[in-house]
């Protein structure tokens, strides 16, 4: 294993070498695909809910699929497309920029990746018995009561993919403060990376929230407990701290790695450094920050009482400051720059009036008093599209356009892109804008039918027609993605011409040790630094030497397998006792990988002075 | 950039086209035209802050279209560096300081509401009304006048109603969008809200808190009369002579069937409050209360209130509401029984005051 498996070979090596590989790209390049499937499923389910809402009172899916289909929408895009995808660029990207040969830790971030990957297809294996069916917040007292086993694989296959996601903050949070190249200082990293540090920081703070909403959830519903149940002295509204303490800094973790994608972006097609760049990362700090003071605005409605309501709608209202501080900083880059406007940047600049536009709805949203008209209706739902979608749908495409090329060695063909493009980009408008009139004129979120003669007509059917418009659009950014990889143009090493950054100093795509020398950074912008002196590398840090990488291992794998089998086991013990047999046998799977990684001495291997040599530049 | 502007006009204007086609929402339902005070008191905050935030996304636009006219990359540019500008620290504060002012010209109102619609020191000397919700109907008890109801709630115009809210089952969230905003109604703890309804009028009512396959079918009416009215309605429904005999035969063998099939079990046919709190251990009524059921505004809150779609109630209620819990609850009827229990139950018009009466 190791070096040689970039050469070509047959499938079953492939394969293995797809399935033990610990280098954070081909990892990063793993979660781009999960997360990319897992969107396409998503985007499947919102299209057969818009079609149910094409017209009053259709009855194209029954009101307990409907339920499921909502359900597992929410709970596939934000857990299993979203978050993978961000967190595939950040894998992908960040240690590239940092000028670094891998991530801290190598074996955990493979691990972390086979987790979120069986937990989501755990998730999806209850579709075939009954999926979950009580809204992506899983509401207690609803998802208590719910029959079947829709609930339990909600709270599995999140518990599993909630801890690879965890890992993977943890991993990012370490490689950011322990593997910097010589002269990378945290003021001069770019702002993906920071941005990708937050957000770990996020996700380490946030996630352990959810996991105990789902354990005590777990045991209600599978050991008789009774955390949530009022009848014997529990209370619901438990649950709903427990999931907005992690759900509201969650968006958060969804939207400030896309900010750093568009500090990037802005800079290399403006040709012009990130304006206000201080301002930028202490923004970043601050909505970071707030945004585990605010969880309590998801629940304005609950009853918490004026002072609650108060204090926590202030403290929403706040985080607009940050958050515009970083809007005009942008504009204020493009500002003087020399603009060139293809694919990326029109994801990027789209992006502006959207998110400005969610922004606003958000701070409208933070008046409590307005909120007990716009609470859990369409008002919502058009808000929270408007920056999910508007926010973190067009940041990542437009990162993927970015660094399609150096991920991949191709440009992603530039015609198709901005058909893609402006279909999404009006579809998506005509889909949520209508939305807001929609809740405020009286539809509650989550109704499986409107009735005639409500006024909902019209909007709605515009709403329908606009999801048909996105479609077109991740279709033709499919057949895009197809076709460069038959045929699409090759990119060079600094494939825009004006990179900024150090992942634009080494080629496309990476050597899978990234840095033959690792990189001495000069400032903020290094690649920048040295093309502006005139130089055609980056100055090394060291001399040309051995280098020291990681061996691929299958053990996490069989660890996650492990874990999913215990999973499954745990869900079904409900009913028959025997079924405990797939928990012991899971556990037993994955306990003992975990002994033989403790016990067996892996050094990893080292790449020779003479290879490196003889591989030239 | 031509192409750009080109296709955004369209887009606006279409996007223009379509909300005057759909207008502000049918009077009885959308919260654009507060018939009330919380719906009131929730529009002046909706107006002021979009008003606010409008203003901040023209600047934002306008600082956009600018930027995206001048400085875009020409021909013959390529090759031109432009000036690397680190930030500027006057800028910074100013767009730091705006903002905040902003925000607090929204906080301060915002916070003034909240206060103001949580109030309820003066529930003790006005109308208090014990709001229970169920799967999916809602139950209306008035403890200062000792009546019950169901699905349709009736009160004064012009006066504060206290609502005090618990659920039986799941969480639901009791919302008429034209006179209030929304609370939930949950199984642990009551919660109390206040409504006024400025003029008479039918105000419909949903439920907002996902609660099971017919969430969506939870609609409720608030039946808003004059005073007068509504103290007629009041007597008449303290007044119900329970032992009447319906006048037609059919409607007099439909009570026998009433009788016969156990629908008493869950459902009263008088207006005597139960005193019966709602909650976690749910203790009753399991049925909504049909001693007025004649006058209601629809049948099972969503259908026209006719004598056909009660039939089809009675007869398969699985097919209207998915997941209901009347069905299976009593024997098979058919269709010449279910029609005898419509006629029984239809004649039930205690009182005089109807939601016509409130211009319905």
């Amino acid at each position: 294993m190791g070096m040689t498996s970039a050469q070509k070979s047959g499938f079953g090596a492939t394969l293995w070498d797809w399935l033990t590989t610990v280098d954070h790209k081909k990892i990063g390049i793993l979660y781009l695909a999960g997360g990319g499937f897992f969107f396409l499923l998503g985007g499947l389910e919102a299209v057969i809910i818009r079609i149910q809402l094409i017209s009053p009172e259709n009855n194209f899916i029954s009101a307990g699929l409907y339920n499921e289909m909502i359900t597992m929408h929410g709970t596939t895009m934000i857990f299993l497309a979203a978050m993978p995808i961000l967190l595939g660029l950040m894998n992908f990207i960040m240690p590239l920029q940092i000028g670094a040969r891998d991530v801290a830790f190598p074996f955990l971030n493979s691990l972390g990746f086979w987790l979120f990957l069986f937990g989501g297809l755990l998730l999806n294996l209850s579709w075939f018995t009954g999926a979950p069916d009580a809204g992506w917040t899983n509401y207690a007292p609803l998802s208590i009561q719910s029959p079947g086993h829709g609930i339990d694989f909600y709270i599995m296959g999140l518990q599993l993919s909630g801890a690879g996601t965890l890992m993977g903050g943890i991993n990012f949070i370490v490689t950011i403060v322990l593997m910097r190249a010589p002269g990378m200082t945290y003021m001069r990293m770019p702002l993906f990376t920071w941005t990708t540090f937050v957000a770990s920081i996020l996700i380490l703070f946030a996630f352990p929230a959810l996991t105990v909403g789902l354990f005590l959830m777990m045991f209600d519903r599978m050991f008789g407990s009774a955390f949530f149940d009022a009848a014997l002295g529990g209370n619901a509204i438990i649950w709903q701290h427990l999931f907005w303490i992690f759900g509201h800094p969650e968006v958060y973790i969804l939207i400030l790695p896309v900010f750093g994608v568009f500090s990037e972006v802005f800079p290399t097609f403006a040709k012009k450094r990130l304006f206000g760049y201080t301002a930028m990362v202490f923004a970043t700090f601050l909505i970071a920050f707030l945004g585990f003071m605010v969880w309590a605005h998801h629940m304005f409605t609950v009853g918490l009482g004026p002072v609650a309501n108060s204090i926590f709608a202030v403290a929403t209202m706040a985080i607009a400051v940050p958050t515009g501080i970083k809007i005009f900083n942008w504009l204020f880059t493009l500002w003087g720059g020399s603009i060139k406007i293809n694919t990326a940047m029109l994801w990027s600049l789209a992006f502006i009036p959207s998110f400005t536009i969610g922004g606003m709805t958000g701070v409208m949203l933070a008046s409590a008093v307005a909120d007990y008209q716009y609470h859990d209706t369409y008002f919502v739902i058009g808000h929270f599209h408007y920056v999910i979608v508007g926010g973190t749908v067009f940041g990542i495409l437009a990162g993927l356009h970015y660094w399609w090329p150096k991920m991949f060695g191709r440009y992603l063909h530039e015609g198709l892109g901005q058909l893609s493009f402006w279909t999404f980009f009006v579809g998506f408008h005509l889909t949520f804008f209508i939305q807001h009139f929609l809740g405020l004129m009286g539809m509650p979120r989550r109704y499986w039918v409107f009735l005639e003669n409500q006024g909902l007509d019209t909007g709605n059917l515009i709403s329908t027609i606009g999801a048909f418009f996105m479609s077109f659009g991740v279709i033709v950014f499919l057949i895009n993605i197809i076709y460069t990889t038959i045929k699409g143009k090759k990119a060079s090493g600094d494939a825009w011409g004006s990179g900024r950054t150090l992942e634009w100093a080494i080629s496309s795509p990476p050597v899978h040790y990234n840095f033959k020398q690792l990189p001495l950074v000069r400032g903020l912008d290094p690649l920048w630094i040295e093309k502006t002196e005139g130089n055609k590398k980056v100055t090394p840090a060291e001399p040309l030497d051995e280098i020291h990488m990681p061996n691929g291992s299958i053990l996490p794998f069989i660890m996650t397998i492990g874990f999913t089998i215990a999973s499954y086991g745990f869900i079904y013990q409900t009913e028959s006792k025997y079924w405990l047999i797939a928990v012991y046998a899971g556990m037993a799977i994955a306990l003992i990988s975990m002994l033989i990684r403790s016990l067996k001495d892996d050094h990893g291997h080292h790449i020779s002075k003479e290879e490196l040599e003889r591989v030239g530049d | 950039m031509r192409g750009w502007m080109g296709k955004t006009k369209v887009f606006f204007v279409f996007t223009l086209l379509a909300l005057f086609l759909a207008g502000c929402g049918i009077e009885n339902l959308t919260a654009l035209k507060p018939k009330g005070y919380g719906a009131e008191q929730a529009m002046d905050l909706i107006i002021l802050t979009t008003l606010i935030m409008t203003g901040v996304f023209i600047v934002v636009m306008v600082i956009y279209v600018i930027t995206l006219v001048r400085f875009r990359r020409k021909k013959g540019q390529e090759d031109h560096i432009p000036e690397q500008v680190e930030g500027n620290h006057k800028l910074e504060v100013i767009w730091t300081v705006i903002p905040i002012i902003l925000v607090l010209i929204i906080a301060v109102p915002t916070v003034l509401a909240t206060f103001d619609l949580a109030d309820d020191s003066s529930a003790d000397e006005l109308i208090n009304v014990n709001v229970k919700g169920n799967q999916y109907w809602w139950h209306f008890e008035y403890p200062g006048e000792e009546v019950q109801t169901s699905q349709d709630l009736y009160i004064p115009t012009g006066e504060r109603v206290y609502l005090h809210m618990l659920s039986s089952d799941v969480i639901h969230s009791f919302w008429v969008p034209s006179i209030s905003g929304k609370m939930d109604v949950n199984a642990e703890n009551v919660n109390t809200m206040y409504i006024e309804a400025y003029e008479e009028g039918v105000y419909w009512g949903k439920c907002a808190e996902l609660c099971g396959p017919s969430h969506s079918l939870m609609d409720f009416k608030v039946i808003a009369v004059s005073p007068e009215e509504y103290e007629q309605w009041v007597d008449d429904m303290q007044n119900i002579d329970a032992e009447a005999e319906p006048e037609t035969a059919d409607a007099q063998e439909g009570q026998e069937l009433f009788e016969a099939n156990n629908c008493m079990n869950c459902h009263a046919t008088d207006a005597a409050a139960s005193g019966i709190e709602a909650g976690p251990e749910n203790n009753g009524p399991f049925g909504p209360n049909l001693s007025n059921f004649g006058d209601r505004s629809n049948v099972a809150g969503v259908l026209e209130h006719n004598e056909e779609n009660l039939v089809d109630w009675l007869m398969d209620p699985e097919s209207i509401k998915p997941g209901n819990q009347m069905t299976g609850q009593y024997p098979e009827l058919n269709q010449d029984e279910a029609e005898s229990i419509a006629a029984y139950l239809l004649q039930l018009q205690p009182s005089e005051i109807t939601p016509e009466n409130a211009g319905d």
